[in-house]
């Protein structure tokens, strides 16, 4: 299989995240539930992770790394722990639904929700942006890249932004964290929140939040943390406040791993390399003749992420045509994200969504694009 | 069971504060480690740190040095 869906989950991964996983099941317990050497052992697992989480997005502090199960969870403690009813909040129409339905949820409790419009090629004004803010604006809200377009937003503008008018900036960078450099500090970011296995590389299941000093949101779940066990109400403390059950520990001595090997070989190299095969696949591809590929080209930079269309034909078809008759594992359909398909018109088509690491090779892209040419030609 | 000591034992608010005691409490050569935290100081579960009652000054030192959050600091026969 040639597997160009890394925008989905990195399914290449470093085997030292594999045998962090394996050596985790096989000799740690549960963090925080215990002063015996199992449990402890998976505490300091756990602490090394926030470690080297808060110094990688520059946090500043490991208490202030929060884990969590994925993005979404990571999204949802934020959104609806740092929005209350009556304050207004600013997104963008090509969000996630992961953005996107906490969101509407909050509406529906009162928040004022403003969505601004992309334009044709899916790109986000922050003109347009600082014209939405209100006296009651309190956050914006904004995927640091599209999932389907590839089109990467200045957060540092934001960040800027958010800071002269005293707003949270909450950062979706579920499409970036490992690949594109992400400064909590710098870009004036409140709340970071990430997955851990798409350009972290570290396996499924885990998630990350990242919070700035003093920006704190209710807990969403409450439950058993290890500490303060008489107390009705969840501990005040971070990271354990935003921490009720279990944590993956298994999952995050994978994802320890992922990241020491991301710093090890540097983002830069890993970016660049993903980016060049993005760059060839969308040079050759856009000479194949029926073919539109969706976003933001001029840009410079952007995420290893082409999404596509052959004529009108139903993108599943052309997926299915891809892995079943050439092996290429592409993702078809709407990607979770309405707003672009809206902007493009390809609602009652999707678009076939290709996404690189630099796990791949030049020859699985050549493959790729040799299936995407004689399907064409077969469409004709 | 172990005869009773005059230990220094040190409380914290989460995990995270106990284990990065810990790592800096080994680096700095404290011989104590953690322990639950006793029920006599509070019912409750979580972890603690045990130390030899003459290093208190030492874990007082650490704590400022590394600004690294607990809760009590206690005298105490366990």
């Amino acid at each position: 299989m040639i597997y160009l869906d890394h925008a989905a989950t990195s399914y290449h991964k470093p085997k030292e995240v594999a045998e962090a996983v394996y050596n985790a099941i096989q000799g740690v317990g549960n963090c925080g539930r215990g002063a015996h050497g199992a449990s402890l052992d998976s505490s300091r697992i756990i602490y090394k992770t926030r470690v080297a989480l808060s110094s990688f997005f520059n946090v500043k502090d490991p208490s202030r790394v929060v884990l969590t199960s994925n993005a979404t969870e990571s999204l949802n403690i934020a959104i609806q722990g740092l929005l209350k009813p009556g304050d207004h909040c600013i997104s963008t129409t090509v969000e996630h639904n992961s953005v996107l339905r906490p969101l509407y949820h909050m509406e529906s409790c009162g928040v004022e929700l403003t969505l601004i419009p992309a334009d044709q090629k899916g790109c986000i004004s922050i003109n347009d942006m600082e014209s939405a803010i209100s006296s009651k604006t309190k956050a914006i809200v904004i995927n640091h890249s599209s999932n389907v377009t590839g089109n990467v937003i200045d957060i540092e503008s934001i960040g800027r932004l958010c800071y002269k008018h005293k707003l949270l900036f909450i950062l979706d960078a579920s499409q970036t964290a490992g690949i594109i450099p992400i400064d909590m500090q710098n870009n004036n970011i409140s709340a970071l929140c990430c997955s851990g296995h798409k350009s972290l590389l570290g396996p499924q299941g885990t998630g990350v939040l990242c919070l700035a000093k003093e920006v704190s949101p209710t807990p969403l779940l409450f439950g058993g943390t290890g500490v303060d066990s008489f107390s009705k109400k969840m501990p005040p403390k971070l990271p354990t406040s935003l921490e009720a059950g279990t944590l993956n520990t298994h999952g995050f001595a994978g994802l320890l791993a992922s990241i020491n090997y991301i710093v090890h070989y540097e983002q830069i190299n890993i970016y660049n390399k993903a980016n060049d095969f993005a760059q060839y696949f969308i040079e050759k591809a856009s000479r194949i003749p029926g073919i539109t590929i969706y976003g933001d080209f001029n840009a410079l930079v952007r995420t290893p992420v082409v999404s596509l269309n052959i004529r009108d034909t139903d993108s599943g078809i052309i997926s299915d045509e891809l892995y079943d008759r050439y092996g290429v594992a592409a993702r078809a359909g709407m990607h979770c994200a309405p707003g672009v398909h809206e902007v493009f018109n390809t609602v009652n088509q999707g678009m076939v969504r290709f996404s690189f690491s630099h796990f791949n090779t030049i020859e699985e892209v050549e493959a790729a694009i040799d299936a995407l040419r004689m399907i064409e030609e077969g469409i004709l | 069971m172990r005869p009773k000591e005059l230990q220094c034992i040190v409380t914290f608010n989460t995990t995270t504060e106990a284990i990065a005691f810990e790592e800096t409490a080994k680096k700095c050569g404290l011989e104590g480690r953690l322990i639950p935290v006793p029920v006599v100081i509070t019912s409750t579960c979580g972890l603690a740190w045990r130390e030899n009652i003459n290093n208190r000054a030492m874990v007082e030192d650490i704590l400022e040095k590394h600004k690294i959050g607990y809760g009590k600091i206690y005298k105490l026969e366990i």
